[in-house]
């Protein structure tokens, strides 16, 4: 029997249209392969069998770009009726009484909902070890994280435990478990995607966007998910192009920019080679590459874990026990607040709340908050001036190959390091994808990071898809 | 900017409507020391003619839309998830002295 679990959303479409496979007989293996391989990957926290089934037999699934194709939905995208938890205790039992615009437009699409991918709780950290249920392990080396935050997402797409899956970036949370997992994921520009129903975290950073087996897969999701939304006015009306028809294999005379200051102190050796050794292949295929330099990336981080901790502590105050989730039982109304937060959040929520809350607190506001959204105007410059000149940027995706669990969770500023990378995107809202590029010589694998200016996904998508089909990284699965 | 020590985290922390016990306030001291001294890092920038980011899209307009009736999810939707109900609204503990 061919391994239909293994097989691309691409591939399945073209089977499942001309009727030589059928959708149910895809759900069949999915679900036997969870059963079997989620005890120990723990990507999954709901997996959604007879719904996905009943969806499956339904009319409305075998129409659309997506008609029949099972997705995963990371676990702060709201899907109507289903529980929705951010993996964290604050959540527990929350069922929301609305889809995401994206969980609709999915539906609308045919595509089969399986159920909710792990992640970090509230998507505050780098390597799903936050999450109220536990880590999710990296399909390559189950002693290894996944990455994070949409962990659970990327592994389950490494491990074939899924065809597709939706994550959430904030300052990474795609990209970097997507390479650390050997997978595409794709932060779309900000804007692009609908935000509505989506958990916010920091509303000025957060999109969501693909994690996929490969560059055709991930063009293919975002050309559903993509679009004008009434319901979230940060997103914006131009017209979604069929990303589809931008998957060329050409970038002859391509001009990409390397910026030098990704390539320092920190650093792993063979992510270093390898990202070097990926740059090559783009010049032998026929691209026209510089060094650049993007002078305040040393500054991201710092003005990161200002402005995301303050808009999530912002974000997090409506988590207070009264409307949904968790209540601690009290006599007094205020107490209720202060015991349903302090039981219901972790210690990283916690950390990140109370970060956020100094940062605007009076007399600390213009010294934190306003000094970073004024670094981050000088990073956005950076790079308004490098996209004047070059079509794309490409730069490792993580300074390192998966760590193993547990190896960074006692020092949180080393955790939020892991980011340094990822983060300058979100702060200049600009759309980047990972994609494999290499593995360590313990088998684990490495991504690159190719970055274009706002709405010039197509860009993006046309370097990774040339880069992939010379290259078979993405071919290469783990053992298990 | 400076470093935080335990009495700002015990204030930020009831401004947050968060209780740490006597070993939380020790370790996100420490740690929150550290993370704040990395930050910083940024007064090394003289930004002192930047204006801030507000958005990160030069193009956004403010968004207005037509004041027209639309349905909405009904109150049983909108309390399905509540702890505590009663009627149509959320019960919670008594607020007011009576």
């Amino acid at each position: 029997m061919e391994k239909l679990y293994s097989f691309t959303a691409h591939r399945l479409k073209e089977l499942m249209a001309k009727g030589e496979v059928l959708p149910s007989a895809v759900l069949d293996q999915l679900f036997a392969r969870v059963e079997k391989l989620d005890p120990g990957i723990r990507a999954f926290v709901l997996s959604n069998k007879e719904k996905a089934k009943a969806a499956a037999d339904n009319p409305a699934s075998k129409r659309g770009k997506l008609a029949g194709i099972p997705v995963l939905l990371k676990d702060n995208i709201c899907v109507k009726g289903e529980a929705t938890t951010c993996a964290s205790r604050i959540l527990a039992g929350f069922k929301p009484p609305y889809d995401a615009t994206v969980a609709k437009r999915l539906k609308a699409e045919g595509a089969i909902l399986i159920g909710k991918a792990n992640m970090d709780e509230f998507a505050f950290g780098s390597s799903c070890e936050t999450s109220c249920y536990g880590p999710t392990r990296n399909p390559w080396d189950t002693t290894c994280i996944p990455g994070g935050s949409s962990g659970g997402s990327a592994a389950a797409v490494a491990a074939d435990e899924t065809i597709m899956a939706l994550g959430s970036d904030t300052g990474g949370s795609i990209r970097q478990p997507a390479a650390l997992c050997g997978v595409v994921g794709m932060k779309p520009t900000y804007g692009r995607v609908s935000r509505y129903g989506l958990i916010a975290f920091a509303s000025s950073l957060d999109q969501i966007g693909p994690i996929t087996k490969d560059v055709e897969d991930a063009a293919l999701l975002l050309s559903v998910i993509a679009g004008y939304d009434e319901m979230d006015s940060t997103s914006v009306d131009l017209p979604v192009p069929d990303y589809s028809k931008s998957l060329a294999r050409d970038v002859k005379g391509m001009r990409i920019g390397v910026p030098k200051e990704y390539f320092i102190e920190g650093i792993d050796k063979e992510v270093d080679n390898s990202v070097r050794a990926a740059i090559e292949k783009f010049k032998s295929l026929g691209a026209a590459v510089k060094e650049i330099t993007l002078p305040h990336t040393e500054y991201a981080v710092s003005a990161y874990y200002i402005v995301a901790p303050a808009e999530a502590s912002s974000n997090l105050a409506r988590f207070d026990g009264v409307q949904y989730g968790l209540r601690a039982l009290t006599e007094d109304m205020i107490d209720m607040y202060i015991k349903t937060r302090s039981q219901g959040f972790g210690n990283e929520a916690k950390r990140r709340i109370l970060l956020g809350t100094y940062c605007l607190s009076t007399g600390y506001y213009d010294a934190y908050y306003i000094k970073a959204q004024k670094v981050r105007t000088k990073i956005r410059a950076d790079f308004d001036r490098a996209f004047s000149e070059f079509d794309c940027i490409i730069t490792p995706t993580s300074p390192t190959p998966a760590f193993k669990i547990g190896a960074r969770a006692g020092d949180p500023l080393a955790m939020y390091l892991s980011d340094v990378y990822t983060i300058p995107a979100n702060l200049a809202g600009l759309p980047a994808i990972s994609i494999p590029c290499g593995f360590s010589g313990s088998g684990l694998p490495i991504g690159m990071q190719i970055l274009a200016k706002p709405f010039a996904e197509e860009t993006i998508f046309r370097a990774a898809y040339t880069f992939e089909q010379a290259t078979d990284f993405h071919k290469r699965k783990p053992n298990l | 900017m400076k470093t935080i020590d335990k009495k700002t985290v015990e204030k930020v922390a009831h401004l947050a409507r968060i209780e740490l016990d006597h070993k939380e306030l020790e370790l996100y001291s420490g740690q929150l020391g550290a993370i704040i001294s990395y930050i910083c890092k940024l007064n090394e920038l003289d930004t002192a003619d930047v204006v801030p980011t507000t958005h990160v899209l030069a193009t956004l307009k403010n968004v207005f839309r037509k004041d027209v009736l639309k349905s909405s999810i009904t109150p049983d939707e909108a309390l399905g998830n509540a702890p505590a109900r009663e009627g149509d609204f959320f019960k919670v503990p008594q607020i007011i002295e009576s």
